[in-house]
């Protein structure tokens, strides 16, 4: 991928070498994983894609294992996930894991993704980086969508429903699109049938894009907190041992938190009414989707109007694609940007205001409150972020990293010790 | 194919050919694709689920019972007088689809329609006393119907569907 600072790659062993001159897989590796430049200056909020990673690894490989056992068909659907949690061996264990590690992937990928907004990661050259990263969190939405009709509950069937007939807002053809989504005139065995084989492929289309992911970072090398590009070789230390061991740090406290919740609050996260068989007749009397939808469940049902909240829940998450064009100043670090880290905070808050919005009934003060928290989410995209960078008169930038680093100041005004390293 | 040749103005025999091969390996790759796709669309079974029967003389005035058609719940009431008179006595210009009752039932006394929210696929909760009468209300997202099943408040763009029935007999419809 990209060249590192160091010498070519060599190695004493001859197999090694014989290898090399036909497949350098050997050497591929090596500068990718293990003498690839990093800038020595990352915090720990740089370990979520180490932890990212990781969660992609357990959701496939306890989800191969959950569909040894599980039966896509609506006649024993339910009844075989709880024949996972009763009869299988540790089956319940598989499937909290699985079921709590959505849950986990969401988070990751949330702090991930605020991290990338805060350091500016998606501006000039990262773009395509940033884009592949948006395009991994559409799939994983979709996946985890597909995955949550599987169990055949009523949340299941119903949160199912509500979103394919999102379909139906298309004009002409909406309702065409939907009965050939559903495989019928409802949500149905075909659908569920068909779900089961997505949610299958998916996850490996994700680990395909996030190969294309890890490949787009390795041209520019990563962003790091200051925002300022590589100067040399001295604002930079290999990716192992430095940064393997910390993020595999990083990853064991996570698993600290992920066992917490599985072990001790396994259905914290979920909704007792999942644990009904599905019924296409009864709608539960609040239906809600998991929580890392809500925000944009929100965004949907401030819209008064069907094909409105349609468009507006998609524009959400397609801005998120033109960030890079809409964000215009050329200085990455949120540390450098005075204003900017103000209204940072304040996406931030608004964005879990939404969250809380969308698990509300749509009654009182949560309908204007979610429309004005939809405005602000807009207007922050589309109108402060084009507008802020060029008004904004940022701090000034350190000469290099290293120098950064090894005077230990920060910029004047920003957090005191941000990297202790 | 335009630029293809910078020596000669017009199309040379080559360049059609290249144009046609592309041309018949797209629609070659176009018709591979489509039986993969329509696949997905509602089999013959699903198409098949065809019509239902319905007695209505157990069902008394102001009673409402919820059959299956099509995998999809239908709403039949019995409606009273005093809902008969709330749907028709209300202004179409006031409705967001704005819809004559007489328009909506055969008989004014069973009102018959899908019940399913025209949002987003929900189904509707009896409420009583709305609209003047017996109405609907869906908890997903707040849409409100009035005794005719039109959508008086909320999200939903549509009234309630009112599915193809006939009345075989004064008690027996037959739905689809």
């Amino acid at each position: 991928m990209s060249g590192s600072h160091g010498q070519p790659f060599h190695s004493d062993n001859r197999f090694v070498m014989w290898l090399e001159r036909r497949l350098p897989i050997i050497s591929f590796v090596n500068d990718t994983l293990t003498t690839f430049p990093t800038p020595k200056n990352l915090n720990y909020w740089w370990a979520f894609g180490g932890i990212l990673a990781f969660c992609l690894a357990v959701q496939i490989i306890t989800g191969i294992v959950l569909a040894m056992h599980y039966a896509p068909n609506t006649l024993v659907a339910f009844d075989s996930v709880e024949h996972i949690m009763r009869d299988v061996n540790g089956g319940w264990l598989l499937r909290y894991v699985h079921m709590n590690g959505a849950s986990m992937f969401f988070l990751a990928v949330y702090i991930h993704m605020f991290r990338g907004l805060y350091y500016g990661s998606y501006k000039e050259p990262r773009e395509v980086l940033w884009i592949l990263g948006c395009i991994i969190y559409v799939l994983m939405m979709a996946t985890a969508f597909m995955g949550y009709l599987l169990p055949w509950g009523q949340m299941s069937f119903w949160g199912a429903t509500v979103i394919t007939n999102l379909f139906s807002a298309i004009p002409v053809v909406g309702t065409d699109v939907a009965q050939w989504l559903w495989g019928g005139y409802s949500v149905d065995n075909p659908t569920l049938n068909r779900f089961f084989s997505l949610h299958y492929l998916l996850p490996f289309a994700i680990a395909a894009v996030v190969v294309l992911h890890v490949w787009a970072l390795h041209v520019p090398g990563n962003n790091n907190p200051l925002g300022i590009d590589v100067k040399g070789p001295q604002d930079t230390v290999p990716f192992h041992p430095y940064y393997t061991v910390k993020d595999m740090l990083a990853i064991v406290v996570f698993m600290i938190l992920f066992a917490a919740i599985v072990f001790y609050a396994p259905n914290l996260l979920g909704e007792a009414a999942n644990y009904t068989p599905a019924d296409p007749l009864v709608t539960p009397a609040h239906i809600v989707p998991e929580w890392y939808f809500l925000p944009f469940y929100a965004i949907l049902r401030a819209i008064p109007s069907k094909l409105g909240g349609v468009l507006m829940m998609g524009a959400a998450v397609l801005s998120l694609f033109l960030l890079p064009w809409l964000d215009t100043s050329s200085v990455r670090s949120g540390r450098f940007r005075p204003i900017f880290k103000q209204f940072f905070v304040l996406f931030v808050i608004n964005a879990v205001i939404l969250g809380v919005v969308g698990s509300q009934l749509p009654e009182g003060i949560w309908v204007p409150l979610g429309r004005i928290c939809t405005a602000y989410y807009f207007i922050h995209l589309w109108i402060i972020l084009p507008v802020l960078g060029l008004i904004e008169k940022p701090l000034p930038l350190p000469e290099s990293i290293s120098k950064a680093v090894l005077s230990g100041a920060s910029p004047k005004g920003a957090n005191a010790a941000p990297e202790k390293r | 194919m335009s630029a293809a040749n910078a020596h000669s103005e017009n199309p040379t025999r080559r360049d059609f050919i290249y144009v046609a091969t592309t041309a018949f390996g797209a629609v070659g790759a176009a018709m591979a694709a489509w039986p993969l796709i329509a696949q997905m669309a509602p089999d013959r079974s699903a198409l098949a689920s065809g019509t239902t029967e319905v007695d209505l003389s157990k069902v008394a005035e102001g009673q409402s019972i919820t059959v299956t058609w099509r995998g999809k719940p239908v709403f039949i009431r019995h409606r009273t007088a005093t809902d008969i008179a709330a749907a028709r006595s209300v202004e179409l210009s006031k409705l967001p689809d704005p819809q004559d009752d007489a328009a909506r039932t055969q008989k004014p006394e069973w009102l018959v329609v899908v019940g399913v929210c025209t949002h987003l696929g929900c189904i509707p909760n009896t409420q009583a006393n709305y609209y003047g009468g017996s109405g609907w209300f869906c908890p997903c997202h707040g849409s409100q119907y009035d005794t005719s099943a039109r959508i008086r408040q909320g999200p939903a763009p549509r009234n309630l569907d009112v599915p193809a029935y006939a009345f075989l007999s004064d008690t027996k419809i037959r739905i689809g």
